[in-house]
């Protein structure tokens, strides 16, 4: 599917506020480095988009399902054989990508993995609503914890910051933002947002401030433009929306890097 | 004058290993401890213990509990395309702490710094810019207690002759001091107390009774046996 008729006011201010989300929390994954953290989490959710689509349900709600599920299966198996984390993900994310595409059905399988321009339900925009304010207003509450323990956890320790709480919560916010576009980009694009978009800010400036209104500002023209084109030309979102993100990205090249 | 720290056979071990052992001291408000060693003696290992950054063994007590507590660490691996700079470090910890740009416009005039300073991303100083915002960034929230990992490394000799004056204004006004380096001069310029480690704690006293010839053949061998004289007198 893929239409101006679910080019709504509810989609294009659930897909606005997604991407400002997406950007910010993509500013602290880069520079936690842990921006590929994002991919390896969102194919974990296929499954579970598959299994929506085969009995009728919610695909974010069977991801959601999936990749909390994924997440406790990782840390289980690393406990459990001793490998490390790294070769965990791998595993349950090539599992899941295997699994995901065995029991979506063949034509739900393209809009699984890059996702469609549906209708928002009112439901669906309020619940939308809600993720997108946690994560935008934890973001905010922890602003200067994330600073201070992203420079140095040692002095973060200090100033009583308990650093593997903060990580913990910056983990469940970025399991969120993932959530967000999961139903708009696909499995395979829904961490683009996060991954992108910083780039590009980290790119134009070095002023965190500046570095994460760009980010969130590159997240939602991707967003808009996507949503616009796609509508416009009957292209699937999550490719539309990551080539337009793309695409500034390959425009900040030309700029000065400061 | 109060005991503000109290540590008794401290010892602290990371993976069976034992980095630091049968450690007594007591520090009373307005000290300033010099702890001295070689390297890999430990001291470094000491800091983080009394910052409660490490786990130990024994008995370690701050008293009272609250006390602030500014720390310089000896080293920050920053990494170079953070898009950091000092303001932002010294705002957020004014933010947690509840306070306001008075505070942080003290503390950098304490450490010898503008404003201009601040606004480079923090990969682009050099090691002595850095180490000064380091040490505004303990300064800020007036600590009662200043706990310092070789603060001069990196740093011309005037600046790090401004921040000895200034820790010897700060011990004036009632902070208490505690100084790792490797500059035995300090023994008897600045410190009040002086505290020997080398994995063990070898001395820790008044530095004319803790530091005698035989203490510090013990600490850095014989190439120091005799020294106290002269540095007594400043002429090491």
């Amino acid at each position: 599917m893929g239409g101006s008729e679910a080019l709504s006011v509810y989609a294009i201010l659930l897909g606005t506020l997604a991407a400002i989300a997406a950007g910010l929390t993509g500013s602290f994954a880069l520079m936690k480095r842990i921006t590929l953290a994002g991919d390896v989490i969102s194919h974990i959710a296929l499954p579970g988009i598959g299994l929506a689509f085969l009995f009728g349900f919610n695909p974010v709600l069977g991801g959601a399902t999936t990749l909390l599920v994924g997440t406790v299966v990782i840390a289980k198996l690393e406990e459990r054989t001793g490998l490390t984390t790294d070769a965990m993900i791998g595993v349950v994310f090539a599992a899941s990508l295997a699994i995901g595409a065995l029991v979506t059905p063949n034509q739900d399988l393209a809009e699984a993995l890059f996702g469609n321009l549906r209708p928002v339900s009112p439901l669906g925009l309020t619940l939308g609503l809600g993720a997108t304010a946690l994560v935008i207003g934890t973001l905010w509450w922890n602003r200067h914890r994330m600073i201070l323990h992203l420079f140095s956890s040692e002095l973060a320790t200090t100033l009583g910051i308990n650093g593997r709480r903060l990580n913990l919560i910056f983990m469940l916010l970025f399991g969120v933002t993932v959530l967000l576009g999961l139903q708009f980009l696909g499995a395979l694009l829904a961490s683009a947002l996060i991954m992108i978009p910083p780039t590009i800010g980290r790119r134009l400036t070095h002023r965190l401030s500046h570095f994460m209104a760009i980010s969130a500002g590159a997240s939602v023209i991707s967003v808009l433009g996507g949503l616009a084109v796609a509508a416009w030309r009957h292209l699937p979102l999550g490719p539309t929306v990551v080539t337009f993100a793309s695409a500034l990205f390959g425009l900040s090249l030309f700029m000065k890097e400061r | 004058m109060p005991t503000i720290l109290e540590v008794r056979s401290l010892n602290v071990r990371v993976n069976g290993r034992l980095l630091l052992g049968d450690v007594n001291l007591a520090v009373e408000r307005g000290d300033a401890v010099l702890v001295l060693g070689p390297n890999g003696a430990g001291k470094t290992v000491l800091l983080k213990a009394l910052l409660g950054l490490l786990p130990h063994e024994g008995h370690l007590a701050w008293t009272p509990s609250s006390l602030r507590i500014g720390y310089v660490p000896q080293r920050v691996d920053v990494d170079v395309h953070l898009p950091l700079c000092g303001r932002n470090l010294l705002e957020a910890k004014a933010a947690l702490l509840g306070l306001e740009r008075p505070a942080i416009d003290s503390a950098l005039e304490r450490a010898g710094i503008g404003w201009d300073l601040m606004e480079g991303p923090i990969g682009h100083l050099s090691g002595g810019q850095f180490q000064k915002i380091l040490i505004a960034f303990a300064l800020l929230g007036d600590p009662e207690v200043l706990m310092l990992d070789e603060p001069t490394t990196g740093l011309d000799e005037p600046s790090a002759e401004n921040i000895y004056d200034l820790l010897r204004r700060l011990r004036v006004g009632g902070v208490t001091v505690i100084l790792v380096s490797h500059d035995l001069g300090l023994a008897y310029h600045f410190a009040t107390k002086v505290l020997c480690l080398s994995t063990v704690a070898l001395c820790f006293g008044a530095p004319d009774q803790a530091l005698t010839p035989a203490t510090l053949k013990a600490l850095y061998g014989v190439r120091y046996e005799g020294a106290s004289e002269s540095l007594r007198s400043g002429r090491v």
